[in-house]
């Protein structure tokens, strides 16, 4: 967020206690300054970063603009530390207008130690407004504090494809999912991707197309096969079919799917042109002879459809690209929604998992 | 090997569940009058904020038809100056050119038969590309009076259905300036398209503000055990505005506050106070509802209009610390114009719910403040335990709804004041959309478009509901027009007349602008 009106305060030693009434005198100062001033009371966010990062993590969290959670705790990590030391900021995008208001979110960025790690609860649980959602967010793994702290949590924030393996990102989050609603940048990427699919099939004309679906070719980076899994496991988990582990062959992924009509062949090959995460295209072929394929292209998707009877068609479906800061916006966003059918398709990728 | 339940293809699109947006049919938008200052100001800048968020159809195509003579390539490049001057959020080049690209222009006057058959030979090249049928919507974004002249000719040439898509018209407002008016105009629509055609447009009801209304009465159990002649005493609504009225004398010098505001939105207001919870949230059944309470409303007849309602006109005064003329020095307005800049009115709804409750309506330009509201004043309790020497007293609760400048529900209480004695005071406790909620509110004309592409017209004006709108208002613009003046005047910057006062009753009194 472009802060450019903010009031800080910090200190060493410092208790859970002491940061909150800090929190509340800083709300006071403003607040009597210019009555214009409000706080946010959206959502709760609980980062839990490495210290060496944090900066970074700062940086992300900056960019999601008006996506900003009410009140952000960083719980900034060095193993090494010994002493709980805080600062808090209360900013907005800038002063009030009059008649108008300006919405102050608060940041606490806590510095704890390994020796914090057993009593980690007792630190945060203080620090989050109560009766507001808690969305908690590990972008540096620590498998441990996430369960410690999902007590507190409403939503879990991850990225599939930050796990190297997929099957690990595919069983991390399912397993997440039993415990709290998860929110996957991964599967945020696709939703252009699954939004024009289900567009493509909309008009009762097209309804039927979707049983007689043949073959399904993903395009993604090299290092986002997950987001393939997720797309497949949706369309999976949507239609009824049934997949097969998929195999390896020629630096891709191959199987099939069984519909209730015919098997569906599926592939997920990686592009080493694309440069950004995520999903670079895909092809959809239906047994009457249709075939629609959708890539990445300036200004939107560049979408081709070949008609039963070999006549071609190309458009440009019109979007701009969210880029890395809107997807983490959405995913914050997102922490307040609830989509059914993630789980389904997570567990549906997971049958096709190599 | 995973099992998964079978889904029905034969019905719902299985792949919907889930996204926030739904899926809008392949289509071509046709703007008339798409050079004017509705278009270039909203409309435009409007379906540029569509694309960039992927909202539009897959395939979407542009059509401007208008009198002056241009090529296609300079309307493209007028659209792409509108759009970067009125957009609310920065252009993305890429998605700017891709859908600035093959926007076509079909130059002409309305009346034109030549008009339309160009205009057909365009919407079919579009399809030609496309290799089917595009739905089609024309949006009449032009003076009234080419209404119905639009909406002939477009049958004339067959242009009001396609096989294998579907054709609406998009309407904007006014729907005529009387009841004869829209009756006529009804009419004329309606010997042309069916009504699941027609959309009406009233703005307002796109506003995220006014659809908050629907969920702040019927998500939240403890209101309606309150919300009836029962407990409320009064209903306050109030649209004030602290401007005048700019560059809009030819148009505003015609119609005047009741006929700008209270005709149309401000009686929306009320039907969303006052209507029963609909059985369920499709457009019929809310306007089943809201239609119900426009019959119910007792229209003020003869001398009835002189005690039920008011006119008046701004002088000059002061606002926001500057001097401001009078209405009738405003550039363009009539010597001697007796059009209202200031109306409001006393209405009742004659049904079981409201029996007896007065339903007080403004509406005014140059008043001390811009600021929409509804305020529901409760009944005040029935005995008072507590002296009230030496405080502001007890007084009725009031739960205010504040849809502008700061969106947001205030519900005022009485309580003690700190100290030795039992004194109280009101207080407010406040609710504000903008602290709660993360995403920004589109533009009502983002919902609207896509509302009218996807069919969806339940935030638009049906036939019969227009018309009750009309009911209303008519015999006062009648008895106002047949008693040309002279017209209450209010100082600039002021709560308005002297003479709003003479319609309230049972001691109420006007809120603070």
């Amino acid at each position: 967020m472009p802060a450019i009106s903010d009031a800080v305060w910090s200190a060493q030693g410092t208790t859970p206690d002491a940061i909150e009434a800090a929190l509340r005198e800083l709300l006071k100062e403003r607040h009597a300054e210019n009555g214009g001033y409000v706080p946010a009371r959206v959502l709760n966010m609980v980062a839990f970063v490495d210290r060496e990062w944090s900066g970074e993590i700062a940086n992300r969290l900056r960019g999601v603009g008006r996506y900003h959670a009410s009140r952000t705790i960083v719980l900034s990590y060095d193993p090494k530390r010994e002493r709980v030391d805080a600062h808090a900021s209360l900013a907005a995008a800038g002063d009030p207008e009059a008649g108008q208001l300006a919405l102050l979110r608060e940041t606490v960025v806590v510095e704890i130690g390994e020796r914090h790690l057993d009593d980690l609860i007792t630190i945060v649980d203080p620090l989050v407004v109560s009766d507001m959602p808690t969305l908690l967010w590990s972008p540096h793994g620590h498998p441990q504090e996430v369960d410690a702290l999902l007590g507190l949590a409403q939503a879990v924030l991850l990225d599939s494809i930050d796990e190297p393996e997929s099957r690990a990102a595919i069983e991390h989050a399912e397993a997440l999912t039993h415990s709290a609603y998860v929110v996957d940048l991964a599967w945020l990427r696709s939703m252009p991707w699954r939004e024009r699919i289900a567009g493509t099939f909309d008009p009762p004309t097209m309804r039927p197309e979707l049983d007689k679906l043949s073959a399904l070719t993903v395009r993604h980076h090299p290092d986002s096969t997950v987001a393939g899994m997720l797309l497949v496991g949706w369309l999976a988990s949507r239609l009824g079919w049934h997949g097969s582990p998929l195999l390896a062959h020629e630096g891709a992924l191959e199987g099939r799917a069984h519909a209730h009509r015919q098997d569906v062949a599926i592939r997920l090959e990686p592009d080493p042109t694309q440069e950004v995460r995520g999903l670079q295209g895909f092809t959809l072929r239906t047994a009457s002879g249709l075939q629609l394929s959708l890539d990445r292209a300036p200004g939107g998707l560049r979408a081709q459809r070949t008609e039963p009877d070999g006549e071609q068609h190309e458009w440009t479906i019109l979007g701009a690209s969210r880029g890395e800061a809107g997807v983490l916006g959405e995913g914050i966003r997102q922490a307040l929604l609830r989509d059914p059918t993630y789980a389904p398709a997570l567990r549906a990728a997971k049958a096709m998992l190599p | 090997m995973a099992t998964v339940q079978q889904p029905n293809l034969e019905g719902e699109n299985p792949l919907v569940e889930g996204l926030e947006r739904l899926p809008v049919a392949p289509t071509t938008l046709v703007i008339f009058g798409a050079t004017g200052d509705l278009a270039q100001r909203k409309l435009l800048p409007a379906l540029y904020n569509l694309a960039h968020e992927g909202g539009l159809p897959e395939r979407f195509h542009l059509i401007g038809v208008s009198r002056r003579e241009k090529a296609h390539a300079e309307y493209a490049e007028e659209c792409e100056q509108a759009i970067r001057r009125f957009s609310r959020r920065a252009v993305d080049e890429d998605v700017l050119k891709r859908l600035l690209e093959d926007v076509k222009y079909v130059p002409g006057e309305f009346d034109e038969e030549s008009v339309y058959g160009t205009l057909e030979q365009t919407l079919d090249g579009f399809e030609e590309q496309a290799g089917g049928p595009l739905n089609r919507a024309f949006y009449l974004s032009t003076a009234p009076s080419f209404f119905p002249i639009i909406v002939e000719a477009l049958g004339a040439q067959g242009l009001n259905a396609r096989e294998g898509a579907e054709v609406r018209v998009v309407i904007e407002k006014p729907f005529g300036t009387s009841l004869e008016e829209a009756r006529e105009l009804n009419r004329r629509v309606l010997s042309v398209f069916e009504e699941s055609q027609v959309f009406r447009i009233d703005h307002y009801l796109g506003k995220e503000t006014v659809q908050n209304m629907m969920a702040f009465r019927f998500a939240n159990g403890m209101f309606e055990p309150l919300w009836n002649r029962n407990y409320i005493d009064s209903v306050q609504i109030t649209a004030a505005e602290d401007i005048g009225i700019g560059t809009r004398a030819g148009y505003y010098d015609n119609a005047g506050a009741l006929r700008d505001l209270i005709q149309n939105h401000m009686l929306q207001l009320l039907c969303h106070v006052a209507m029963e919870p609909p059985v369920s949230f499709t457009a019929e059944e809310v306007r089943n509802e809201k239609v119900k309470v426009l019959h119910a409303i007792h229209a003020p007849e003869g001398d009835e209009v002189g005690r039920m309602s008011v006119r008046g006109q701004y002088g000059p005064g002061h606002v926001a610390g500057e001097d401001v003329p009078g209405y009738l020095a405003e550039d363009g307005v009539r010597e001697e114009s007796t059009t209202e800049t200031y109306a409001a009115m006393r209405l009742e709804v004659d049904n079981w719910r409201w029996a007896g409750v007065p339903f007080y309506l403004r509406a005014g330009k140059r008043l001390a403040r811009k600021i929409t509201e509804i305020a529901v004043t409760l009944k005040p309790v029935p005995h008072l335990a507590f002296s009230q020497a030496g405080s502001l007293g007890v007084r009725p609760n009031q739960l205010i709804l504040t849809l502008q400048p700061n969106e947001g529900v205030t519900l005022q209480l009485g309580a003690k004041i700190p100290g030795t004695r039992m004194m109280i005071r009101p207080v407010n406790m406040e609710f504000l959309y903008g602290t709660s909620f993360l995403s920004q509110s589109p533009e009502a004309y983002e919902r609207l478009i896509m509302d009218a592409m996807r069919g969806d017209p339940t935030l638009f004006t049906r036939d019969d509901e227009v018309e009750a709108q009309w009911c209303i208002c008519d015999p006062i613009l009648q008895t106002w027009e047949a008693l040309p003046g002279p017209l209450a005047q209010y100082e600039s910057g002021s709560q308005g007349p002297d003479e709003a006062n003479d319609i309230l009753r049972d001691g109420h009194s006007w809120r603070a602008i």
